[in-house]
């Protein structure tokens, strides 16, 4: 008793203590990005910069991992380099543009203007734009917002990125792992599951039975696909991002287009197959009638803020898992001690745990509540109201 | 989309929403035809088979548990009508017995009475012959008394006193 708690009151401790170091890097970045608004680039050209901007190089750097790519790297810079290039497809002014990422990505500052197809272009810290007409300060062909986002008209891009080929990759493993498994119930019709098949089985059917089920009655087989496949896809991806060399690493399901996208399904869904009762409540709904005015609204906008909520919870969980961990490493890099790192990585090991948990949970709640508002389209008034 | 495009985090990327889009599509479409379809299937057949098998074995055992309680009904039918039959059978063993014992003291009785008749028929028989005997002796006593009184008188008497002497009438 005495032991356990000792050790609480130690692991307090070290949550205290790496909480305040969080907290204080987090508050020197921010001071310091206020700092660096007129030029953010600084930190990245000069290698050898000063102790305060190498800390505001952390937070770039954790955006910079959380965020999507042309290529898809694994370490070193410059010479160095290892990374896979993957290609580039820009819908530009002067029509379809396509090459590898690796063609021009020796100058991602802006200051050198290249062509391709008869168009100009310059990669601004790995995305292209068009050149603006003047340089900046610091001869980089781009006019930055206060949020240090160039303003730059951008061509329409469509490329092969590292969250697109996750994506794929993602797809190929579902739909191997699933077709196996299909063929695994039909060669061994009528008897008990065995391998992959039993392994997946619970989970099918806890989709099914703790899912669709209580949320659609007994219109759940026309929407079992659905949820599967959405379940399916973001947990994978979830787990996959978890991963932090190839095939995984890429931020998918903590990316807001890839949410977006699952979030715009549901909607779509809910839309199509709501039902008299359903555009009822929204258009009739049962108040009296001087509280239409505002009522309407009210229900119209619920509408929209369910696969918002949907499309903002998934995507928040995921980063905010990504950027804790990164946050951890990085405080090797901010104290500048590899002792640190007896701490931050047993940290990081806790924390993968729980993100591992977190990943199901959240392809759980995806899933529970696409399979809610759903069964709110489709139900049944049983009591008529007058 | 200019509210949201204040953070690049924040900020959704076209060319990633048309990829994902189609990449989702794509395996929605795949796993529906090819994976969900016969898995869903094969499972609803699996639980049907599951169920069925139950209902049987409840039949079964309902089944069971009547051939039981009717073989029980049978059996103690069965054992009361031994004991009936049982205590017939002593019954009529027991008059048969009665009767088989009646019919030998009859039998017996009729025997005795015939051995009886039989015995003093012989019996009647014998004091006949005797008394003929007798007769014939008498009548042989007589002669040779007679032929010896022919002969000598007080001979004759020694004689008849003798012969009467021999002759014992029962």
């Amino acid at each position: 008793m005495d032991l356990s708690h000792i050790f609480n009151l130690k692991k307090s401790l070290h949550i205290a203590f790496c909480a305040v170091f969080i907290a204080c890097s987090s508050l020197a970045g921010r001071a310091q990005e206020h700092d660096n608004t007129n030029d953010p680039h600084v930190t990245r050209s000069e290698m050898n910069a000063p102790h305060e901007e190498k800390e505001e190089d952390i937070s770039a750097t954790i955006l910079h991992h959380i965020a999507d790519a042309h290529e898809w790297h694994f370490w070193g810079h410059g010479e160095h380099k290892v990374s896979i290039p993957l290609p580039v497809i820009l819908w530009t002014e002067n029509g379809l543009v396509a090459f590898m990422s690796s063609k021009h990505d020796e100058n991602d500052h802006g200051t050198e203007i290249f062509e391709e197809k008869g168009q100009q272009l310059v990669n601004y810290h790995g995305k292209y734009y068009y050149p603006a007409a003047t340089k900046d300060a610091h001869g980089a062909y781009v006019a930055l917002d206060e949020n240090a986002v160039p303003n730059n008209a951008k061509p329409f891009d469509i490329s092969i990125t590292k969250n697109v080929v996750s994506l794929f990759l993602s797809i190929i493993f579902l739909v191997l792992i699933f077709t196996k498994v299909a063929k695994s119930y039909r060669v061994r019709e009528g008897k008990a599951p065995k391998g992959l098949q039993s392994l997946l089985e619970p989970i099918i059917l806890f989709v099914r039975d703790d899912i669709a089920r209580p949320q659609l009655g007994h219109r759940y087989a026309a929407f079992m696909p659905y949820l599967l496949t959405v379940f399916f896809f973001v947990w994978l991806n979830n787990l996959m991002g978890l991963i932090p060399f190839f095939p995984g690493g890429a931020n998918v399901t903590g990316n807001i287009s890839v949410t977006m996208m699952l979030a715009l399904c549901t909607f779509i869904l809910t839309t199509i197959n709501g039902n008299k009762s359903y555009w009822g409540h929204v258009f009739t709904p049962h108040v009296p009638w001087w509280l239409y005015p505002l009522m309407i609204p009210v229900e119209i906008i619920g509408l929209f803020t369910k696969p918002i909520a949907l499309m903002i919870r998934l995507f928040a969980n995921i980063t905010a898992g990504h950027i804790l961990i990164l946050s951890l490493i990085s405080l090797i890099f901010i104290l500048k001690s590899v002792l640190v790192a007896g701490i931050a990585v047993p940290f990081v090991l806790f924390i993968s745990v729980i993100e591992l948990v977190v990943g199901f949970i959240q392809a759980f709640i995806f899933t529970i509540l696409s399979a809610l508002f759903i069964g709110m389209a489709v139900a049944e008034e049983h009591v008529e109201h007058h | 989309m200019t509210i949201l495009a204040l953070n690049p985090l924040v900020s959704p990327d076209p060319g990633l929403f048309i990829w994902s889009t189609v990449a989702f599509l794509l395996l929605f479409f795949l796993l529906s035809k090819f994976a969900w379809k016969p898995i869903v299937k094969a499972l609803d057949e699996r639980e049907r088979s599951i169920e069925d098998a139950l209902a049987k074995a409840e039949m079964a055992k309902q089944e069971m548990a009547k051939l039981t309680s009717e073989n029980e009904q049978l059996l103690k039918l069965a054992r009361a009508e031994r004991d009936e039959m049982l205590k017939e059978a002593r019954i009529l063993k027991d008059k048969i017995v009665g009767e088989a014992k009646d019919a030998a003291q009859l039998e017996g009785a009729k025997m005795l009475e015939k051995a009886q008749q039989e015995i003093s028929s012989q019996k009647a028989a014998a004091v006949a012959e005797i008394k003929g005997k007798v007769a014939e002796l008498s009548i042989q006593i007589a002669e040779k008394v007679l032929r010896q009184q022919m002969a000598d008188k007080s001979k004759q008497e020694a004689l008849v006193s003798d012969l009467l002497k021999d002759v014992k009438l029962n």
